[in-house]
């Protein structure tokens, strides 16, 4: 069958015959299937939707017809133009799939390659942890208060009942600072703790007083695995008509469960501390420590000392309040089991970065 | 202070079933917290028994002499046992480990074949045992030790008992003494208890003491007590028992009459001081220094007396610093036979103050400090002679000093609801005065008030909280659940924190790693970053104690530390790094040191113009931000090459700085050490310079041994001013329309200024300013350089057309002509 190259001729009307129109519906389903891709699809496209394609003749051969002829013969035509057409439609769906699914298949990468193609940065965990801190007491409605570490020895030591010749300040290994002369200043100390904000606190503010205050402090102690010149505390103070030291203990008590597990066991024990009175410790029950289980001491706490109360111009017949200092190292070293505080100290990029942005 | 329990259960009926954990909790209960607890019985396991040494052989074909010995151990027969120590003879009673011991450290005692004979068991040290350091040899028992050969050797040598080290808080000076401990743990765990100073009767004084005496300040000895021995034997040792109690308080058995001192001393908690009577000239006398007096103290080391020192002398000089130490001069010696006993009562401060001026630290003055009891000075003085006398056969001197000023204590009117104000729990008017009589006080009620005398012992007990702990105590720390208070008027953070706070954090998302580094810096920093001698950063407060004396100083930047931890990181391996420190930077006020400081007072809020001028004196500490970096600051990878950190990047920070911190910073060329002259910039807020930022000084990384072209950026951040409320921007629909200018410049002009005359020329259109390439070479001429711009414009209320985009970047170009001198590039 050669007709695709015979020219046209008016006078042939096998165009028209239902066999001739079958069979170019078959030869084009046939050349459709055989295309591989959508390329050599497009390429033989016209061949049979074109306008020499055998259906597109056989349409322009409806006029010479007939009139009586004419809805027959268009009716057949049209029939196998849609089959064709159809068969297009369907072979391009199937062949653009194709496509689709092997340019993915081609775009595959290997998704295990490093993508860190930034600087890894982190912040601190004490930093961090003194902000947990801060948090929980703010949404407790607490303030975070704030002082100097080079501190006026009235503050961190006389208006909380260390005189010059108490023993408690002689215990305090206190960081003196010269004067130009060479002499040791009287005036002026590393504060020793954060206790002096307590009193800022109380001179500052009227209460009622609800306060922490997270922040560095010196101690003159040598490096080692346990101890360390300088480290953080966080400091708590409220003052307000009614406080007990059940309500210490209720805050502490909460305290623990959010910085160290739910399930913390607590225990106060009478201490010793000149600016609170009555004045405690509170200890947490360890029982996963590497020497057996164990209390481990977290923090001092108490009442403050009326005479404090005093110094700082609050009437101790109408107010109490407590206070309580933590080592923010050492809740570190208990919740994350830190073993050495040199780790915490000597700014090893691996340190910080074990924990990133959160401890 | 270390106590055995076997001492303690004299005093504190303990019952026989409590184990050390019980008594322990008991102890922290009470307030006293224990440092350990060791339990002696655990130290040597398997037979462990008094022996008798029936023979001795000396072996001397050996290197070393040893001895071949037979041993009656309560058996059939003498063991055979090889001893290498010589310290004994036949008829000595010893201590013997016998096959299936074990010694501490896991030494396992077998019978075994060692030159040339067999062994069948140990001759044991005190080492050896874990009782003492002691290793001169192997224990001899006294011939009247109360044990038969064969019997456990474990009550003989102390390894019955368990040890406590008990914490004491320096308001509780009176349980640096079994007498304190004992009473304090009867109490917890609320069973009798037996006063040790109660056992001894002291005499009266006599109208003339032992010694002749004059105490001149009476201030400063409230009492001072003196009891004679004579005839005593030099050579009498302590009774085996008191030598253990002392070894197991951590002290080391010396001689009888010193190890009497010490027993009692920890029994009572009373120091005392045995005088050789013989070697004392004149009348002793109890007096204050005088100025350039000198003492060789105990210690070996000769002091220099302040007119402040509290002394004890005599005609040839001072003997003893009061409450302190004792001088070598009359101290007893292996000749004494006569001996004084000194118990004296001190005032505390003036001991505190000796202490603290000879930087002494002893027993004696660690009591004293905090207060011992007066009852005791009499009871003490003749329980020592009383021991001397049993002890060390001598005889009483009739004689009795005691010198008394004591005063008598002072009682509180206490509010019987104190302790129920503080606890938050119920104490009945009974339970207060119960409680308060149980640790020792004098209480009588009236109504709602108790009158209440401290006991001799708690010169604590002052103030009205301090009763009221006492009653919280006794009933039980344990029995305050907690409960929450109400805090009603939270505010949250302060502008000021949450901008600290992001500051932070967006260093760190920034690829910087926040280290915490000590203040603490050496002197020759200053040179090695090129500070000019008078540079403000010089002017440093100075530690009088520092932790190392090379680093005496407190920075006044935080480059120093923290190019200290940058350095600490390189020799750990690490190339690439970019750290970042917010902390404070200590700077000292111009002339404060000349400024008056006033005594504030402590029993009233200090009036604020005197807080003010202790404000004054404080130093200014502002806050500061810095970063350094050195090395890749983008990684290398499988992607490529890294990026090199550089002076960009140490700018950079400063921009993440300011716009965490909400505010914008203008930078201008710099030049300020230690940064590279060339490229340093100024960060500037308001015209004000508050940091630098760029590429360190060669010479400065050189000195600092750091990588070359390592950058840092510091600036103040308490310098930048809290953000107000942000006004919201006017967002436009309409499309952008961009457009390119290229101007060329003098090469030295700033880019930052370019792009503000551009900037200010283009006007309200102008959305945003891009510099996307910057060129110098042949095609714009020498001196010169191109900056090319791409400028987006966007109208609020319409699309720009063509001719208003060009309109406006020809006023850009116009104005920066004006201002910088630039000229559009023609191309």
């Amino acid at each position: 069958m050669t007709y695709r190259n015979d020219p046209y001729d008016p006078k042939q009307v096998a165009l028209l015959d239902p066999a001739a129109l079958e069979q170019a519906v078959v030869e084009a389903e046939k050349s459709f299937a055989e295309a591989v891709d959508l390329d050599a699809l497009a390429a033989v496209k016209h061949l049979h939707l074109g306008d020499r394609a055998p259906v597109s003749l056989a349409r322009r051969e409806i006029g010479a017809l007939p009139p009586a002829a004419k809805a027959d013969a268009g009716k057949n035509v049209n029939q196998a133009r849609q089959a064709v057409q159809a068969a297009f439609d369907a072979r391009r769906a199937v062949l653009e799939a194709e496509r689709a699914a092997r340019v993915l298949r081609e775009e595959t990468v290997d998704v295990t390659l490093p993508v860190d193609r930034r600087a890894q940065g982190a912040r601190h965990p004490l930093t961090v942890l003194g902000e947990q801190v801060e948090d929980l007491f703010t949404g407790m409605g607490y303030e975070i208060a704030e002082g100097p570490e080079v501190e006026s020895s009235w503050y961190n030591f006389d208006a909380l009942n260390m005189g010059p010749d108490h023993p408690a300040r002689q215990m305090m290994d206190t960081f003196y600072l010269k004067t130009a002369a060479g002499q040791v200043s009287k005036d002026l100390v590393l504060r020793t703790h954060t206790s002096p904000v307590q009193v800022r606190s109380m001179l500052d503010r009227e209460p009622p007083i609800y306060v922490v205050c997270p922040g560095r402090v010196y101690r003159t102690d040598e490096l080692d695995a346990t101890h360390t010149p300088v480290f953080h505390q966080v400091e708590g103070l409220v003052v307000d008509k009614g406080i007990t030291m059940r309500h210490m203990r209720g805050t502490l008590e909460h305290f623990a469960r959010e910085m160290i597990g739910a399930d913390i066991v607590t225990r106060m024990r009478p201490s010793y501390f000149p600016f609170t009175e009555p004045s405690a410790e509170l200890d947490l029950w360890w029982p996963d420590h590497r020497d057996g289980p164990r209390w481990i001491e977290w923090g001092g706490c108490g009442m403050v000392n009326p005479r404090v109360l005093r110094a700082c111009g609050i009437d101790p017949d109408v107010y109490t309040g407590f206070a309580f200092g933590m080592g923010i190292e050492r809740t570190l070293m208990l919740r994350s089991g830190v073993t050495d505080m040199r780790h915490m100290v000597e700014g090893d990029v691996r340190f910080a970065r074990a924990y990133g942005m959160e401890v | 202070m270390r106590v055995s329990l076997s001492w303690l259960r004299e005093y504190a009926a303990v019952p026989a079933e409590a184990t050390p954990l019980e008594i322990d909790t008991a102890l922290v209960g009470a307030g006293l917290e224990t440092e350990s607890v060791e339990d002696l019985r655990e130290r040597v396991s398997g037979p462990l028994v008094v022996g008798r040494v029936v023979s001795v052989e000396e072996l001397t074909e050996f290197k070393k002499p040893i001895r071949h010995c037979h041993v009656e151990v309560g058996e059939a027969e003498p063991r055979s046992i090889i001893c290498g120590a010589r310290n004994f003879a036949e008829g000595d009673l010893v201590v013997v480990a016998l096959p299936g011991a074990v010694l501490p450290g896991g030494f396992a005692i077998a019978s075994r074949k060692t030159y040339g004979r067999l062994s069948d068991g140990m001759i044991c040290s005190a080492r050896e045992l874990g009782v003492s350091d002691e290793h001169d040899g192997i224990i001899v028992l006294p011939s009247d030790v109360e044990a038969a050969v064969g019997a456990d050797a474990r009550p003989v040598v102390g390894l019955d008992d368990v040890v406590f080290e008990v914490n004491v808080t320096p308001d509780r000076g009176y349980c640096f003494s079994v007498r304190g401990i004992a009473r304090e743990l009867a109490q917890s765990m609320n069973v009798d208890f037996r006063d040790p100073a109660a056992l001894t009767v002291a005499a009266e004084a006599t109208g003339e003491g032992p010694y002749p005496l004059r105490v001149e300040d009476t201030e400063a000895c409230p009492r001072f007590a003196l009891r004679a021995v004579t005839g005593v034997d030099p050579k009498a040792q302590s009774p085996l028992w008191m030598q253990r109690r002392l070894t197991h308080a951590g002290m080391r058995p010396i001689s009888l009459a010193v190890d009497i001192t010490n027993y009692l001393m920890l029994e009572l908690g009373q120091p005392l001081h045995a005088f050789d009577r013989a070697a004392l000239r004149g009348t002793l006398v109890v007096r204050r220094a005088h100025p350039g007096e000198k003492l060789t103290t105990l210690d070996d080391v000769q002091r220099v007396l302040d007119p402040e020192d509290i002394v004890i002398a005599d005609d040839s000089g001072v003997t003893s610093l009061a409450g302190v130490m004792g001088g070598s001069t009359s101290e007893v010696a292996d000749d004494t036979t006569e001996v004084l006993f000194e118990a004296a009562n001190w005032e505390p401060v003036s001991i505190a103050r000796t202490s603290r001026r000879h930087r002494l630290v002893s027993e004696a003055g660690k009591r004293f400090e905090r207060g011992a009891d007066p009852e005791l000075c009499a009871v003490a003085a003749t329980r020592a002679a009383e021991l001397l006398v049993e002890y060390g056969g001598g005889v009483l001197d009739e004689h009795v000093a005691d010198v008394d000023h004591r005063r008598p204590a002072e009682a509180v009117r206490l509010d019987a609801g104190l302790a129920s104000r503080l606890a938050g729990l119920d104490y009945s008017v009974e339970e207060t005065a119960g409680a308060l009589r149980t640790v020792g006080c004098e209480v009588e009620v009236d109504g709602d008030v108790l009158v209440t005398t401290p006991p001799s012992w708690r010169p604590d007990l002052t103030d009205p909280a301090d009763y009221a702990e006492e009653v919280i105590r006794v009933r039980g720390y344990d029995m305050l659940t907690g409960e929450l208070p109400n805090a009603t008027q939270g505010r949250g953070l302060t502008r000021g924190q949450r901008r600290r706070r992001s500051v932070g954090r967006s260093l760190a998302e920034a690829g910087y790693v926040e280290t915490l580094c000590y203040p603490f810096v050496a002197p020759e920093v200053h040179d090695a970053f090129g500070l000019a001698a008078d540079d403000v950063r010089r002017r440093v407060l100075r530690i009088a104690n520092p932790i190392a004396a090379t680093e005496p100083e407190l920075r006044t930047s935080l480059l120093p530390p923290l190019l200290g931890a940058l350095k600490r990181n390189i020799g750990r391996g690490h190339r690439d790094l970019a750290l970042y420190e917010a902390g404070l930077v200590f700077l000292p006020k111009p002339g404060a040191e000349d400024l008056p400081v006033p005594e504030l007072p402590v029993d009233r809020r200090p009036d604020d113009a005197d807080l003010a001028k202790v404000a004054a004196v404080v130093p200014d500490q502002p806050r500061h931000v810095a970063v350094v970096l050195t090395g890749d600051f983008a990684p290398a990878g499988w992607w490529g090459a890294g990026r090199a950190a550089d002076w960009t990047d140490a700018v950079a920070a400063a921009d993440t700085v300011a716009r965490a911190a909400g505010v914008e910073l203008t930078v201008r060329q710099g030049e300020y050490a230690p940064w590279h002259p060339g490229r340093c910039a100024e960060l500037l807020h308001d015209g004000r310079v508050i940091g630098h930022a760029g590429e360190l000084h060669p010479e400065v990384c050189e000195a600092l041994e750091l990588p070359r072209r390592t950058c840092a950026m510091e600036l103040d951040l308490d310098a930048l001013p809290l953000p107000g409320i942000v006004r919201a921007p006017g967002v436009s629909i309409y499309p952008p329309f961009l457009i390119d200018v290229a101007v060329v410049t003098d090469a030295a002009t700033p880019a930052a200024e370019v792009s503000r005359a551009l900037s200010s020329g283009a006007g309200e259109l102008l959305e945003a300013i891009e510099l996307f390439d910057v060129y110098s070479g042949e095609q714009v001429g020498e001196g010169r350089k191109s900056l090319a711009y791409r400028l987006t414009l966007r109208a609020g209320d319409r699309t720009l057309t063509a001719e208003e985009a060009v309109a406006a970047r020809d006023a850009a170009v116009v104005v920066a002509a004006e201002r910088v001198g630039a000229t559009l590039r023609s191309v």
